[in-house]
């Protein structure tokens, strides 16, 4: 996991690698500067002693101090921002290649995952995993050295004081490592907990309309209550812990310096052999700072490790996630014509699933003709249509497009000539201009009207303040369901596409309206081939032929008079639509 | 009803005041918490404090030693279990005060959490309109999540730091005014370099923050279209922006990390510095034996101003530098954080206060209270109650409405429905159908007009009640993480089990229901995406049926069901709809063919309206819609 990760640090390398050996030189530093103080107070002792001292000694361990503090500030400064670098550059490749990699998608990949969770995984994921390895750079090289540095500098002075830190880091370990194991679980279910929370805000945001004409307002406030009930309990379970941890961390501390002190001075008047002197001790007290802080970092390091670690997994997965269709060997890059052709097609969407959706689907469709799919729902019709502009894969069988298998087009070729609207259709933010140039970044503005006219709306753009440069908000919020929709087909058009597929697109559309595109669709692009799925009968019935399906399989097909004559499932749809204007 | 850009994140406009009232509303709940709080931070800071100051008598002791002095080793000794009694009663201290800080910001942020949410759920439609879910969201996680650092954390850091550099000085001063004044001048000179660099790393920080919230922005915008953006091959181009977007947050991120990174090693490296000048100063007076220079208190009480003892002061003073670098070292890493908290309370405090929908009038409305089984609006007079049967009759008089003043989407609608009447609304889409079904819960107000209820003006009815009396289902089905049967329940909470079933039933639901995998008890998560739009649809009929309201508002209640499964509910939906005024939005003609009035809109604006029949002989806008949707030939 950790491996998949850091090949994303790329060109971050050499920070990434820099910063940990310059973070050891402050280090050294660190370590040097308490050896200096004690020739310092060691001088001092003997100016008291009535000695001889040296006053160069004084002089040169001051101006050392000074150097060495000077070049520490450089290596601070310098690790600072090789580290920030670094971090920063890890987390913009990490955000780089998962987006890169969600665009090769498949609709199979998109569905496993919902878009909260990528936007999660994209964003907050990516920090966590930022700051873990900031930490990691700056601390996880920089922490064992200042322990090792500060324990054998504590030997140059007297090995036996060395034993006492190494017991005393020891049984700091042990206490950290165990409040970390503890504390673990009841982090994870407090994150649970605090997805539970965001869950129910999230809902209750969306579904504002119907809190509030229910009057539910106290029932969503007694919700909210027991999801930060519970964030609460787990959040005090585990800085219970933490709080814990922390007092006996300043307690070891603070009971090595005693014992430092006790055997120091029994060392310095000679009861305990070892060669320890008054400023001896002094050094010895920085030391102890040093060494048990530094444990204490690399437990907190691995502790955000550890934390991290679930957003790790999460960023893995969109990484690994490879796209469910694979290229063609020698991909076809134009597509002949617009005739479509089913042959045997099985279709399920995920492979262990027993639900088969579509199942023995064979049929063809000459270019140019317009083309209907009728069915309840569920019964298949996107599945179908999902097939042609390869979306998915088949389970089984073959999909042609101008003769050829889709599997076998480059995948850009394929759907630049067969065009989708798709039923749950999305506008980004930006112009109605912009918007519809997705259909082809180079048309020009009468392109642009054109494409609005074939769609039925021109009209409407044109009565918009700032007409194509109407500014359509986030997601399109500005225009109306139906408006929406027609941009969405306006759009589609733009492609000049051999084929066009029309999934329930026009649901918010008025009845009117919509036999309004489809005429004009006949007459401006009468070479395309048009595919209809819808629920009107209405809007379907004057087309060249008529699919309807049922549970996953071809129930009929034909004209709109042969299927009335035909076919029990057309003929009951057709009823219960008409019903009452046969009566008039 | 433009929304405002997710992303649009500033600093704090008024630091000082939001920090204050943060302070008293995190601390006005638990005074006598608070006030162990800061006995216990007192007592940890001195411990930490005092006892670094007996280190130094062990010390001079030992130096007297090795001048040939005996030692007593009980002052060693002695020392030594003072210090052990000092740090053990500090840590304690710590520890105490640290878990009651934990409770007091874990219980703060529940609180803020919980009344966040309340004060959400009062808040206007024109609210929701105008901020984005994420905007809003992220109110609940990025900002409260900055808050629980800041209580949690910086705040006791804070405290217990300033008590320790008090201390320290105070220790300091008393040691040696001379060597204080060495490290005055030190402190400036790290002060001001904190200040520069740290207002570079805010400013940072804060574009940080913009940057990030725009890649944000854009990442949710484009991953609820990637099945467009795979459609249409745009996929390269996303790419692009998504580059420009990322490059540059990676861009301010650097900066503002490097700033703050920065910000510790030379805190740390300017206090070995001082102590280095320390150090110098110290021994230039000592050596050449102008102790008296040091200006020490501490030696004037004790008469001594020997070598000895000033070596020994010098090397307790030194440690006392260090001491006090420390806290001010923990300051400045904890500076970011506050200033991200202070602007996250500040929308915080927006959004609380932010007026609340108005309650509305003070008629209620009461069941059974006049007669059993019987709605009744219930209105306070001089001598005690009026009551007025609920019958459902609406009437709409001179209504002019527009989501903004510039923008007027009903003009001077008038209508009535009788009880018991079924009343469509039919027109283009925009034409203001769903508006007026607003108007009548009073979503929205209107700018003119009258709007009345059993005539009663629906302004002096309690909005609770008001809506308590509708029944709605949206065009957008929204259910609720839950089981089946708790979202039909959610239309009527104290609704049986069995009640439930038989409303699934009639909205031709139980069947799909019976073959969920764990029928009514199957969860439903993530807004139902495990269902598909009919189903949804189905379910919210369900709901509707469920809560017996006398009258209904069904918008576009079944545009996602095919014509085959609207015809088997309709048995269903005409026992829904029997005995209740109901609005119906279609744009099926089916649907609403057998209304009692029909009203075609277009602009804002009834132009026609009357039965089927009556629309249909008056060959108008709606024998257009229906002919033009029904073309036989």
């Amino acid at each position: 996991m950790v491996k998949t990760l850091l090949k994303s640090v790329r060109e971050y390398k050499k920070p990434s690698i820099l910063c940990p050996i310059v973070m050891i030189g402050e280090a050294a530093m660190e370590i040097v500067i308490p050896f200096l103080t004690k020739f310092i107070i060691q001088e001092l002792e003997n100016l008291n002693k009535g000695m001889e001292y040296n006053l160069n000694t004084i002089i040169i361990c001051s101006v050392l101090m000074v150097v060495c503090s000077l070049f520490a500030l450089l290596c601070g400064v310098w690790g600072g921002q090789l580290s920030a670098r670094a971090s920063c550059g890890f987390a913009h490749n990490l955000r780089e290649d998962m987006y890169n990699n969600i665009q090769t998608y498949s609709f199979a990949n998109i569905d496993n995952f919902s878009t909260s969770s990528l936007i999660t995984r994209v964003t907050t994921d990516v920090t966590n995993v930022q700051n873990a390895y900031q930490m990691s750079i700056r601390m996880l090289v920089r922490a064992p050295v200042l322990f090792v540095s500060a324990t054998i500098m504590t030997c140059l002075i007297e090995p036996k004081m060395a034993l006492i830190f190494i017991a005393a880091a020891a049984f700091l370990g042990v206490i950290v490592f165990i409040c970390m194991f503890k504390v673990v679980p009841h982090f994870k279910m407090m994150f649970k907990k605090y997805d539970n929370l965001n869950s129910v805000v999230q809902e209750d945001l969306t579904a504002i309309r119907v809190v509030k004409s229910y009057v539910r307002e106290d029932h969503e406030i007694e919700k909210m209550r027991k999801a930060t009930g519970d964030v609460y309990e787990y959040s005090v379970k585990a800085e219970k812990i933490l709080t814990f941890m922390m007092p006996c961390v300043t307690l070891t501390m603070f009971a090595t310096i005693i014992v430092l002190l006790l055997v120091g001075s029994h060392m310095s008047v000679g009861n305990i052999a070892g060669n320890v002197g008054a400023a001896d001790l002094q050094t010895l007290i920085s030391y102890s700072t040093q060494i048990l802080s530094g444990v204490m970092m690399v437990a907190m390091c691995l502790n955000f490790i550890s934390l991290s670690r679930g957003s790790m997994e999460r960023i893995c997965e969109v990484l690994n996630e490879k796209t469910t269709l694979p290229k063609p060997v020698q991909p076809v890059y134009e597509v002949e014509n617009g005739s479509i052709e089913f042959e045997d097609v099985d279709f399920a969407y995920s492979q262990k699933a027993d639900v088969t959706v579509l199942k023995n689907i064979n049929f063809s469709i000459k270019q140019g003709e317009m083309v209907g799919i009728i069915g309840a729902t569920g019964s298949g019709k996107t599945s179908l249509v999902s097939l042609i502009p390869r979306l998915y894969d088949t389970t089984k069988g073959t999909v042609k497009v101008g003769g050829v298998d889709v599997k076998n087009y480059n995948l850009d070729s394929l759907r630049n000539k067969v065009a989708m609207v798709l039923q749950k259709n999305v506008l980004f933010s930006g112009t109605i201009a912009e918007n519809l140039r997705w259909g082809d970044e180079n048309a020009t503005d009468e392109d642009l009207r054109f494409a609005a006219r074939q769609a039925c709306a021109e009209e409407f753009i044109d009565a918009l303040p700032g007409g194509f440069d109407y500014d359509l908000g986030q997601g399109g919020v500005n225009v109306s369901g139906g408006q929406k929709q027609r941009l969405c087909i306006a759009r589609a058009m733009l492609k000049k596409p051999l084929v066009i597929i029309f999934d329930d697109s026009t649901s918010a559309v008025d009845t009117k309206t919509d036999a309004q595109i489809r005429s004009s669709l006949r007459q401006y692009a009468p070479d395309t081939t048009k595919i209809i799925i819808a629920q009107r009968i209405a809007s379907v019935q004057d087309a060249d032929k008529i699919i309807v399906l049922d549970e996953g399989e071809i129930v009929g097909i034909g004209t709109h008079e042969q299927l009335l004559e035909t076919n029990e499932i057309y003929r009951e749809v057709y009823s219960s639509q008409v019903k009452g204007a046969d009566n008039e | 009803m433009n929304k405002t850009v997710a992303g649009k994140r500033r600093g704090a406009k008024n630091p000082m005041q939001t920090l204050k009232r943060l302070l008293k509303y995190t601390f006005k709940n638990y005074k006598a918490a608070t006030a162990f709080v800061i006995i216990f931070v007192l007592l940890s800071s001195a411990a930490n404090v005092l006892g670094a100051s007996f280190v130094a008598p062990i010390i001079t002791a030992l130096f007297n030693f090795s001048k040939g002095a005996p030692v007593d080793m009980w002052i060693i000794y002695k020392n030594v279990i003072i210090i052990a009694c000092i740090y053990t009663a500090g840590a304690l201290a710590a520890f105490a005060y640290n878990r009651i800080m934990m409770y007091i910001a874990q219980g703060t942020l529940k609180r803020l959490r919980d009344e966040m949410f309340a004060k959400m759920q009062k808040l206007p439609l024109k609210y929701f309109d105008a901020h984005t879910h994420g905007d809003l969201m992220s109110l609940y996680t990025n900002d409260v999540d900055t808050m629980r650092q800041l209580l949690s954390q910086t705040i006791p850091q804070l405290v217990s730091s300033a008590l320790t550099v008090i201390f320290v000085f105070t220790m300091m001063v008393l040691y040696s005014v001379t060597l204080t004044l060495v490290i005055v001048i030190m402190l400036v000179v790290m002060i001001f370099s904190i200040k520069a660099i740290g207002s570079r790393s805010a400013k940072y920080f804060l574009k940080q923050q913009v940057a990030l919230g725009k890649l944000n922005g854009f990442v949710e915008e484009m991953t609820e279209g990637q099945k467009v953006i795979k459609v249409f091959c745009h996929e390269q181009k996303a790419r692009e922006q998504f580059k420009v977007l990322n490059d540059e947050l990676n861009e301010t991120g650097r900066k503002a990390n490097a700033n703050a990174f920065i910000l510790g090693p030379i805190n740390n490296n300017l206090g070995y510095l001082q102590y280095v000048f320390v150090a110098i100063v110290g021994l230039a007076l000592i050596i050449p034996g102008a102790t008296q220079w040091l200006v020490s208190p501490y030696c004037a009480i004790n008469g001594a101003y020997d070598v000895a003892f000033c070596a020994g002061i010098l090397s307790s003073f030194l440690l006392y530098s260090r001491q006090f670098n420390m806290p001010i070292q923990q300051v400045t890493q904890q500076f970011n954080a506050i200033v991200m908290a202070l602007a996250g309370a500040e929308r915080i405090f927006e959004m609380v206060d932010t007026p609340a929908e108005d309650v509305g009038g003070n008629i209620t409305l009461t069941y059974g209270e006049t007669e059993e089984g019987k709605w009744a609006w219930k209105k306070p007079c001089e001598n005690g109650f009026e009551f007025i049967p609920l019958k459902g009759d609406i009437r709409f008089e001179d209504v002019t409405f527009g989501y903004t003043d510039e923008k007027v989407i009903l003009k001077d609608i008038s209508l009535y429905a009788k009880p018991g009447q079924k009343i469509a609304f039919v027109g283009s889409t925009g034409a203001g159908k769903t508006t007026i079904t607003n108007l009548i819960n009073r979503f929205y107000d209107i700018q003119s007009g009258v709007i009345t209820y059993d005539g009663i003006n629906i302004r002096d009815i309690k909005k609770d009640d008001l809506r308590r009396s509708l029944g709605v289902v949206l065009q957008d089905t929204h259910l609720f993480t839950g089981t089946v049967m708790d979202n039909i329940r959610y239309g009527r909470l104290n609704a049986t089990d069995e009640q439930c079933i038989n409303a699934a039933k009639l909205a031709n639901a139980h069947f799909f229901i019976t073959h969920l995998p764990e029928g009514y008890n199957t969860v439903i998560k993530r807004d139902g995406s495990n269902l598909s739009q009919g189903q949804r649809q189905l379910l919210a009929i369900a709901r509707a049926m469920v809560s017996e309201c006398p009258v209904l508002i069904l918008d576009e209640a079944t545009s996602s069901i095919d014509t085959r499964t609207e015809k088997l509910i309709e048995e269903g939906m005409d026992k829904l709809m029997e005995g209740r005024t109901v609005f119906v939005i279609a744009h099926r003609l089916s649907t609403v063919r057998n209304s009692h009035a029909i009203m075609v809109l277009e602009h804002g604006e009834i132009i026609e309206r009357g039965d089927h029949e009556q629309l249909i002989a008056k060959k108008g806008k709606y024998y257009q819609l229906y002919t033009g949707a029904f073309e036989l030939d």
